[in-house]
């Protein structure tokens, strides 16, 4: 057993045991323990990474029990991704909680580290149940950072975001339970197998749970119709905290990605029929939404959403290419949106009262620098030509070639693309040209810059690198559709032996 | 009237009044509403390891270990893992919902005062 593969979870929950005792006494100190703890996070991603790039899936037993009775964590190559992206945008959101968000309340840092531990959890475990803790580990710390500084708007977003979350466990639970009552396991590579010996008359009360799954994992990933909560909660966050929900949406899509590739398999049962009209309904509802917008944080919080959209219609699709192609678009439109929510809060704060809504207010005391930011985050998120967003939706748009739904995808993803960069530059001009009265003069100061220019640097290193980036995608997509490496690895690990104790 | 038929029946209306209590709009009534919900679900994770009566949740030694001769011990450390969570989470909703009472003035879930008062 590889003990590499539990430390993403056991790093944030030492590092924010640590931090609950000593951050009311030693801020200064508390600063340096959360920063080297998500280094060292993010350097624990990387060297995952590079385990799971052979193609091995590595699998850890938790208690050393044999397999499927314990609970297992599985690395493949879409988890390390998915570990090393968490760790790149929680890097960046630190940084920028670390000019002053983090002072605002208690237990920040304490709090940011136990969300590391939800997702990384999340992105580790290969059963469903754990599962299903690690998403209340990981909501439970949202809850804590979205009521970070508090005040009565984010108190009544709090509260929505909350009871939606937990009306969504008792579904989630639901679908669980099912599975287990009809399969009698809750590991998902024996599920896989299980499920698919499943006696005629218990395949539709498999579906039932499938599609309650997916209601669940929908709403996470805010898919229409649930999405209409993320715009209103993710605006009234903390800047960080609302960058780190960025991959928080992006845990939903993992979730269906896994569940309904390798339990139900690529493009089978009633949940994988609705993920393209869903996906291609909510990017249309998100390009319109993104038009609207009244802030800028709202506009990305519809990005986000449109992101969803995009990547649940190319899971739709059900094939390896277009899987391959979602995963390399979700890893840019990630990087991208968090640096979208770093930048509306350096923006909003050079505006004064206006703040980062769309209408004309006070001009930029640094337009130059802003400006320069926000057009390359607005050139990658609204997918123009030389950019990263715009290969991954060529890759998507390409796999569909073929598949009966083309015509429809080409259409709702180009016009939607269309309208994202209408509102983008709608509210470039707004915010950088419309002015009315004088600079305030306030510099920014190099920790709200740098984690957007990074967060940039990274979206734009995607297309410098696009080919091994695009290759290691694809080959995570191929293993997680042919699912057969993980069941034999997951299901033939075998405990490690050891001499009786004298 | 059998086990599983009054089971079925007191899951479904924990649940039918639990969505009712959810969909309305005080704070109060929709975190009494998950609570319910909360209960429903506990009951039907318990009811998929199937319903045995004076059966051990441990095989005995001799006994063939099936669920004709034992309880399934899983639903019930997941019930377990379940409430805790659940218990946990609705105290934080409480005080989430206490502190919006406070800033706001109103129970009402958006914030906003409709005139009807709490008791409506």
């Amino acid at each position: 057993m590889n003990h590499w593969l539990i430390a993403p979870i056991v790093l944030p929950l030492l590092a924010g045991a640590v931090l609950t005792l000593v951050e009311g006494r030693a801020p200064r100190l508390a600063r340096w323990v959360s920063l080297l703890a998500t280094l060292g996070f993010l350097a624990v991603a990387a060297r995952l990474v590079g385990l799971a790039a052979s193609g091995e899936v590595s699998v850890y037993l938790l208690g050393n029990w044999q397999p499927p009775f314990g609970i297992v964590l599985a690395l493949d190559r879409l988890s390390a991704l998915m570990l090393l992206l968490t760790g790149a945008v929680a890097l960046a959101a630190l940084i920028h909680a670390l000019g002053g968000w983090d002072r605002r309340g208690a237990h920040f840092h304490a709090l940011f580290q136990y969300q590391l531990m939800g997702l990384a959890g999340a992105f580790l475990t290969a059963d469903l149940f754990n599962l299903f803790v690690f998403f209340e580990v990981l909501l439970a710390a949202s809850y804590g950072l979205l009521l970070h500084g508090a005040g009565p708007e984010r108190l009544r977003a709090s509260f929505h975001y909350v009871v939606l979350n937990l009306t969504a466990s008792a579904l989630f639970l639901i679908g669980v339970s099912l599975l287990y009552g009809l399969a009698g396991t809750l590991n998902l590579a024996d599920l896989a197998v299980k499920l698919a010996r499943l006696p005629a008359g218990d395949a539709g009360l498999a579906q039932v749970a499938g599609v309650l799954l997916l209601v669940v994992f929908g709403l996470k990933a805010a898919i229409l119709p649930l999405h209409l909560w993320l715009p209103g909660t993710y605006a009234a966050a903390p800047a960080p905290v609302a960058a780190l929900f960025a991959i928080m949406t992006k845990v939903g899509i993992y979730a269906i990605a896994r569940v309904f590739t390798l339990v139900f398999g690529a493009g089978e049962g009633a949940a994988a029929q609705v993920l393209l009209p869903a996906g291609l309904a909510t990017l249309a509802a998100a390009s319109l939404g993104a038009l609207a917008a009244g802030s800028l944080r709202v506009l990305a919080g519809w990005l986000v959403v449109a992101s969803a959209g995009t990547l649940l219609a190319a899971l739709g699709l059900a094939g390896a290419a277009s899987l391959g192609a979602a995963l390399y678009y979700l890893i840019h439109s990630t990087l991208i949106a968090a640096a979208l929510f770093l930048l509306a809060e350096a923006i909003g704060r050079q505006r004064g009262a206006a703040g980062d809504a769309l209408a004309p207010g006070p001009a930029l005391a640094r337009p130059a620098l802003l400006g320069a930011l926000f057009f390359a985050a607005a050139a990658a998120a609204g997918g123009l030509p030389p950019l990263a967003g715009f290969v991954g939706k060529l890759a998507i748009l390409d796999s569909a070639l073929g598949t009966p739904a083309w015509p429809w995808l080409f259409g709702v993803v180009l016009v939607s693309g269309l309208l994202v960069l209408v509102a983008l530059s709608r509210a470039g001009s707004l915010l950088f040209w419309k002015s009315e009265g004088s600079a305030s003069g306030a510099a920014v100061p190099a920790g709200e810059w740098l984690p957007v220019a990074a967060l940039l640097a990274a979206g734009f290193a995607t297309v410098l690198f696009a080919g091994p980036v695009l290759g290691y995608a694809r080959a995570a997509a191929g293993q997680l559709v042919e699912r057969g490496g993980y069941v034999e690895s997951v299901l033939g690990a075998r405990p490690v032996e050891r001499e009786p104790a004298r | 009237m059998s086990l599983e038929l009054l089971l079925a029946l007191g899951i479904g209306l924990l649940a039918a009044a639990g969505i009712y209590l959810l969909l309305r709009p005080r704070t109060f009534d929709t975190v009494l509403g998950l609570s319910l919900l909360s209960y429903a679900v506990n009951l039907f994770i318990f009811a998929m390891g199937r319903l045995r009566v004076g059966a051990p949740p441990i095989a005995a030694g001799g006994a063939p270990p099936t669920l004709a001769t034992v309880a399934d011990p899983l639903p019930q450390a997941l019930v377990l893992t379940a409430i805790v969570i659940s218990f946990g989470m609705t105290a934080l909703l409480l005080v989430i919902a206490l502190r919006g009472r406070h800033e706001s003035g109103t129970d009402q879930v958006d914030g906003r005062d409709d005139g009807r008062g709490s008791g409506a």
